[in-house]
């Protein structure tokens, strides 16, 4: 047997492969599911916070900077674990699904806070004052005026570290949450063959490729012309 | 006597330690166009962001057009509609159409339909020669053209008076005579008028009154011929000298 034939029987093993092919594809579901949980609430939480942050009450501003700050600081995988292990003492215990959920959407909401703070406060003073000066409000101002500016500032940065923060979940393998890499993991341990690893490495691919091409897509799309 | 649209008594404006109006009186009559000149740094763009109140005056009262700017019981978006404002820098919103940055007002503030938005900003953007720039966006057009949409943007709202800082400054020098020929017409509709910008051709033609500051305060006025010709005040002499030097 040469190199080659063990190495593709190693990593590329088309048996295991094949019998172990529904296990991947029932954790590429998995992630599919956590990723979106992840990616909606995060934003969401994100444009919510900077929202507040622009209303400029300073204590609620003070929470807000700490908070983001705390969960810009801490390592993903603390998080979950704190919250996976931690929580149960106070008779909470999330399952490791929404552990890693509510861990990664902590985490991207911080980072898109920051993001969507900082194209709000990218947007030239001018613009809130010719809108303001024709009788807007100010929530008609950041709504009409502001935000499509903005939001189209924070595309390119926000597309890349939601990718980074969704290929988190597979951080969720260490609270037995079946998804892609955990999936794989198992299978490699049962099948004495790390082929579905390939598999897994396959899937996320195949998962977070398109996210990839789709930012480059929308970044283009939503320039203009200054 | 003609009736007052604007009415401001002993605005007084402290940036911090900064006292960059001390105490300013300026009015301005129905179909009256003023000109405020004066050095970089005298107050003028100040007093005038004062008015509309996007600079809140540290003391003093603002009244135009009969309404109090100065009362918390004013609703200032309502009040705002009435004061139609032009900056140096345009501000248009890069990412409308010349028309969405005109009727943007009059759908949200004015509560015009959409249809009827549409006809009067068409109108204001007639008003301003650029009927067939509608649908162009600020990056396609050129600082004239960028200017007098923000014209168009503001008389839509059929404004009692306009606030002009410094329209024509970040202007090349080619595109200035286009704005000012806008504000000519519009000047010549009626439109009260207060103009802070250093085309003084323009203020000799236009103005009715000029009204020259100096650190925060108001050093002289009267019409355009006695400031410029004979002004009394040596600060005035000094400045008029300059800029006729240039």
């Amino acid at each position: 047997m040469s190199n080659w034939d063990r190495f593709v029987e190693t990593f590329f093993n088309a048996k295991i492969m094949a019998k172990y092919l529904p296990d991947i594809a029932y954790g590429m579901l998995v992630t599919v599911e956590l990723a979106a949980l992840v990616i909606v609430t995060g934003i969401a939480l994100g444009l919510a916070l900077a929202l507040l942050r622009s209303l400029g009450f300073r204590p609620v501003n003070w929470l807000i900077i700490f908070v983001v700050d705390l969960f810009r600081a801490l390592p993903p995988l603390v998080i979950i674990v704190f919250i996976y292990f931690a929580l149960p003492a106070v008779d909470v215990a999330p399952s490791g699904f929404v552990s890693t959920w509510l861990s990664l959407m902590l985490v991207l909401t911080a980072f898109s806070e920051e993001i969507f703070w900082a194209g709000i406060t990218s947007i030239p003073r001018g613009q809130w004052e010719a809108a303001r000066s024709t009788g807007l409000s100010y929530g008609q101002t950041l709504v009409s005026v502001v935000l499509p500016q903005a939001l189209r500032l924070t595309i390119p940065p926000l597309t890349n570290r939601t990718i980074a923060i969704t290929k988190g979940t597979a951080l969720g393998t260490v609270v037995a949450v079946s998804e892609i890499l955990g999936m794989a993991s198992s299978a490699v341990s049962n099948s004495y063959n790390p082929s579905p690893l390939t598999l897994g490495a396959g899937a996320y691919l195949i998962l977070f490729f398109p996210m990839v091409v789709f930012g480059r897509w929308l970044e283009t799309r939503m320039a203009w012309k200054h | 006597m003609p009736k007052l649209i604007v009415e401001a008594r002993g605005i007084h404006k402290h940036f911090g330690a900064l006292h960059v109006l001390k105490g300013v009186d300026l009015v301005l009559a129905e179909r009256e166009l003023v000109f405020v000149i004066g050095p970089s740094g005298s107050g003028k763009s100040t007093l005038l962001r004062c008015l509309n109140r996007l600079e809140e005056p540290s003391s003093g009262s603002v009244i135009v057009d009969g309404v109090d700017m100065l009362d918390p019981r004013t609703d200032l978006n309502h009040a705002r509609q009435r004061i139609g404002m032009v900056f140096q820098s345009f501000n248009l919103y890069p990412h409308m159409s010349a028309l969405g940055n005109v009727t943007l007002a009059l759908r949200k503030v004015a509560g015009k339909s959409r249809d009827e938005a549409d006809r009067l900003g068409r109108a204001a953007l007639e008003r301003v020669g650029l009927a067939d720039r509608a649908g162009h966006t600020p990056g396609q057009l050129s600082g004239g053209q960028q200017q007098r949409v923000a014209i168009a943007r503001a008389i839509a709202l059929e404004p009692r008076v306009m606030l002009f800082d410094e329209p024509t400054s970040a202007l090349d020098p080619e595109l200035v005579g286009s704005v000012l020929g806008v504000m000519r017409d519009l000047r010549e509709s009626g439109m009260a008028m207060i103009v802070v910008s250093h085309e003084m051709g323009f203020a000799r033609n236009a103005a009715d009154r000029v009204v020259f500051m100096a650190e925060g305060a108001i050093v002289e006025e009267g019409p355009p011929a006695a400031i410029f010709g004979t002004p009394v005040q040596e600060r005035t002499r000094a400045f008029i000298g300059q800029i006729q030097r240039h």
